[in-house]
């Protein structure tokens, strides 16, 4: 099979390329999508761990399919955030949003 | 690493995986973003299915692909979008140093580069490449898994329970306020519930 540190040198990118949209995007939607990427990065990670080391150990792909639980919970509560957003102050630019900014 | 079809299989959804991602926070159009977005996704799911978790790459297809892209392509829709401004803030340069310095620093910790350069000590060098087999009947047992008391049930039941709390929150904080309830119908459906007879009461 390939080397594990294939699987871990791609899903390190694609953590990286995830990071660099939250830090540099000014759509709050925008940034949510890098936020599902790099949690599909962390689920490369852990998946590509679980075959390598503990493969007859299910705990792996358990852990795995909780972090699709909690990215589906967390998609639909940020989303309903930036829709309650943009109601209100009519703007997904979350340069706009500074209410609690000193 | 010796070319073989598993490996330019693994480079295909790679390049996939990776690709999809450059273009999703790099381009200007919101919604040709998030195809991007499906694309990438798709290619992790290659990914897993190449580790021999099929189950994990059919849940990554059906609820990332057709559940959460989906749900932010609605997003997208419901906000307007000004594709004429530039995407990126100010911080943008000290974002891609800060991705790139990351990148750096986790590559060399995890792949054996570091070690061939001559430097000991520095990072794990996850080289193995022969794993033993996974058991055959692996979705059964992870079926079995998550409803076992002494596996994984407290925790399935957990997550079921944040998943349906997020949920109604999500519901909860889009419905429309009680100063806003008379516009929250269209005017043309406003009118015509009004018009109803029985349009008054059934509010």
């Amino acid at each position: 099979m390939v080397p594990l540190y294939m699987y871990l040198l791609v899903a390190a990118g694609l953590f990286s390329i995830g990071l660099y949209g939250v830090l540099a995007r000014r759509n709050a939607v925008a940034i949510l999508m890098s936020i599902e990427l790099m949690l599909n990065a962390a689920n490369i990670n852990l998946v590509a761990f679980w075959r390598y080391n503990e493969p007859a150990n299910v705990g792996g792909q358990v852990f795995a399919a909780f972090v699709f639980v909690v990215a589906a919970a967390e998609v639909a509560v940020g989303l309903a955030l930036i829709i309650n957003i943009y109601r209100q102050r009519r703007s997904v630019v979350v340069d706009d949003v500074d209410m609690l900014k000193w | 690493m010796e070319l073989t079809v598993e490996s330019l299989v693994f480079l295909l959804f790679s390049l996939i995986t990776l690709g999809g991602a450059l273009l999703v926070v790099t381009t200007r159009n919101l919604f040709h973003g998030a195809l991007f977005l499906m694309l990438s996704l798709f290619g992790v799911a290659g990914l897993f299915a190449l580790l021999t978790a099929p189950f994990l790459a059919g849940i990554q297809v059906v609820v990332y692909i057709g559940a959460i892209a989906i749900l932010i392509i609605f997003a997208i829709m419901l906000t307007p979008q000004v594709t004429a401004v530039r995407p990126t803030n100010s911080q943008w340069i000290a974002g891609l140093v800060v991705a790139v310095v990351l990148f750096t620093m986790l590559a060399s910790v995890v792949t054996p580069l570091m070690s061939e350069l001559g430097v000991e000590g520095w990072g794990a060098a996850f080289t193995e490449t022969n794993p033993p087999p996974v058991p055959g009947n692996s979705i059964a047992l992870l079926g079995e898994a998550f409803v076992d008391p002494d596996g994984y049930m407290l925790p399935f039941e957990v997550a079921s329970v944040l998943l349906m709390a997020a949920l109604v929150g999500a519901v909860m904080l889009v419905r429309p306020g009680p100063e806003d309830e008379d516009d929250a119908l269209p005017p043309a459906l406003a009118e015509a519930a009004g018009a109803a007879p029985l349009g008054e009461s059934q509010e």
